[in-house]
């Protein structure tokens, strides 16, 4: 029985809607006045962070404990971890604590499927290398869905480093398997060299995709890899794979704005956009915690994982 | 309707089924003097609908509108870890929800008594109702907890071995409750 979330390629769609209609009753939830369930009571929800990320492990922190499970935040700055202990090591010594699910961040592709093999509770995977991040891409599809209604039959424009990108390859795996056209858009050194199996379109001019586009998902400018020559300067990408207000326009009037944050206005997205009413950023953080819940509740809630299928 | 290894039998049929809500619809009305502040909440999904058709009986015979809703209890339920994680049903409370009001819960089969358990957590967590009452269908018996209903569409004397199946016109095309006895498996 497959236990663990590593990849939105491992999710079929009957198991990616099951994730996204129970969001969906849960986000109900977050609107009362007690906000907590009893559902996950007594169980242990470990964070493993080898990488920053306030918001996700936060995000992940507080779906944990809406659902009433013990959070315990391990992050590897100040850890045993910096006096060289091995993920396996790590690994095994949080078994030793009883987590029942191990949310890991690891800069390494593949840390989470490798620590899976090592663990009896569940891994979920909150974002390995350039590899994967699937309850990104969970919580993109479910304010997708929230916003125009359906997922099937759109046309969803993934703009930038798709190289660097765990959350391009989740979303494109993820809206493929939903029914979405996804068309990834990005200057070719920022391409990864297998895209060309993956199950969508490419294309190097971003004015050409715009008209056409119901979803229009910039993705983070990683200004840590500038200096790195993938293209001539910041300015340039800006120019040509920027959403500012003049790309804006020629957008749809029902198209939506989306950002996995966090962004570099004036980069790879105008403050004008990213604060536009068409903008979903605000909200794909809020709907990152339904979705995490739902995923949790999902993984640990019952007797086995409802999600995965058998292995 | 029956199978080969079920023999299944309708015990309510269209008729009975209508009758006994239009009874539990007059005694709300006579328990509460006349449905005053009273919220019906269904248990989803059957007991959602039945609580829609006895507001829906006390409107027409006092022209009372009554808030209705429903209450999901999967998330409050003592045997999640029994079975594999299951969908949420939807919880849809009134706008004015359920504080200081005479909330009946709706369902469509007692047994155990373990979905109203989980239903009365839930309940705490929207709100402070004033009181709790407990609508059913069919009571069926061979209760596990301290509970009762105060309004019963027909006690069904059953055994555990039977299995009780309630259908109903919006979700199943027909009104019927049905029992179901399994051979030894």
């Amino acid at each position: 029985m497959k236990r663990h979330l590593i990849s939105t390629g491992d999710l079929t769609r009957d198991d990616a809607l099951l994730i996204l209609d129970t969001a969906e009753e849960l986000a109900r939830v977050s609107q009362r006045s007690i906000k907590k369930l009893p559902t996950l009571r007594g169980r242990t929800v470990v964070n493993l962070f080898f990488e920053d990320s306030t918001r996700t492990r936060i995000s992940f922190e507080a779906a944990a404990k809406r659902l009433s499970a013990d959070v315990i935040n391990f992050s590897a700055k100040g850890s045993s971890v910096s006096k060289g202990e091995s993920l396996k090591d790590t690994a095994l010594t949080l078994e030793a604590m009883g987590a029942d699910a191990v949310v890991i961040r690891h800069s390494a592709s593949g840390a989470p499927h490798r620590l899976a093999t090592w663990v009896r509770g569940s891994v979920v995977n909150a974002g390995d290398g350039t590899h994967e991040h699937p309850t990104q891409a969970l919580l993109d599809a479910f304010s997708i869905r929230r916003r125009l209604g359906r997922l099937e039959g759109l046309k969803i424009a993934v703009v930038g480093d798709v190289l660097h990108s765990r959350v391009a390859r989740s979303n494109v795996l993820l809206l493929h398997t939903l029914g979405a056209e996804v068309t990834l858009v990005a200057p070719p050194t920022l391409l990864p060299v297998a895209v060309g199996t993956w199950p969508c379109q490419i294309s190097y001019d971003l004015d050409a995709v715009l008209p056409k586009s119901d979803v229009v998902m910039m993705l983070r400018v990683q200004l840590e890899r500038m200096n790195a020559a993938y293209f001539p300067s910041a300015r340039e990408y800006s120019r040509r794979y920027g959403l500012d207000r003049d790309r804006f326009a020629r957008l749809h009037d029902d198209a939506i704005v989306m950002h996995p944050g966090p962004m570099n206005r004036g980069m790879e997205i105008s403050a004008e956009v990213a604060d536009s009413p068409r903008s979903t950023i605000v909200e794909q953080v809020a709907n990152g915690v339904t979705v995490r819940m739902a995923v949790l509740y999902l993984l640990l809630g019952g007797s086995e994982p409802a999600i995965g299928g058998a292995e | 309707m029956s199978d080969a290894r079920n023999q299944a039998r309708a015990v309510l049929e269209g008729p009975d089924i209508h009758r006994a809500l239009t009874r539990i619809a007059h005694e709300i009305l006579e328990r509460t003097r006349g449905a005053e502040s009273v919220v019906l909440l269904g248990i989803p999904t059957r007991g959602a609908t039945l609580a829609h058709r006895i507001a829906g009986r006390i409107a027409q015979f006092e022209g009372i509108k009554v808030p209705v809703g429903a209450i999901d209890v999967t998330m409050y339920r003592d045997d999640l870890r029994l079975r594999p994680a299951r969908p949420l049903g939807r919880t849809e409370l009134p706008p004015d929800g359920v504080d200081g009001r005479t909330v009946v819960l709706v369902d469509d089969v007692l047994y155990s008594g373990r979905t109203v358990r989980a239903a009365l957590d839930a309940l705490n967590d929207v709100g402070r109702p004033r009181a709790v009452q407990l609508a059913t269908l069919v009571d069926r018996g061979h209760r596990e907890l301290p509970i009762r209903a105060d309004y019963v569409g027909k006690n069904l004397p059953t055994s555990k071995s039977e299995k009780v199946k309630v259908f109903l016109e919006e979700t199943d095309g027909r009104d019927a409750v049905v029992l179901i006895k399994e051979d030894d498996r």
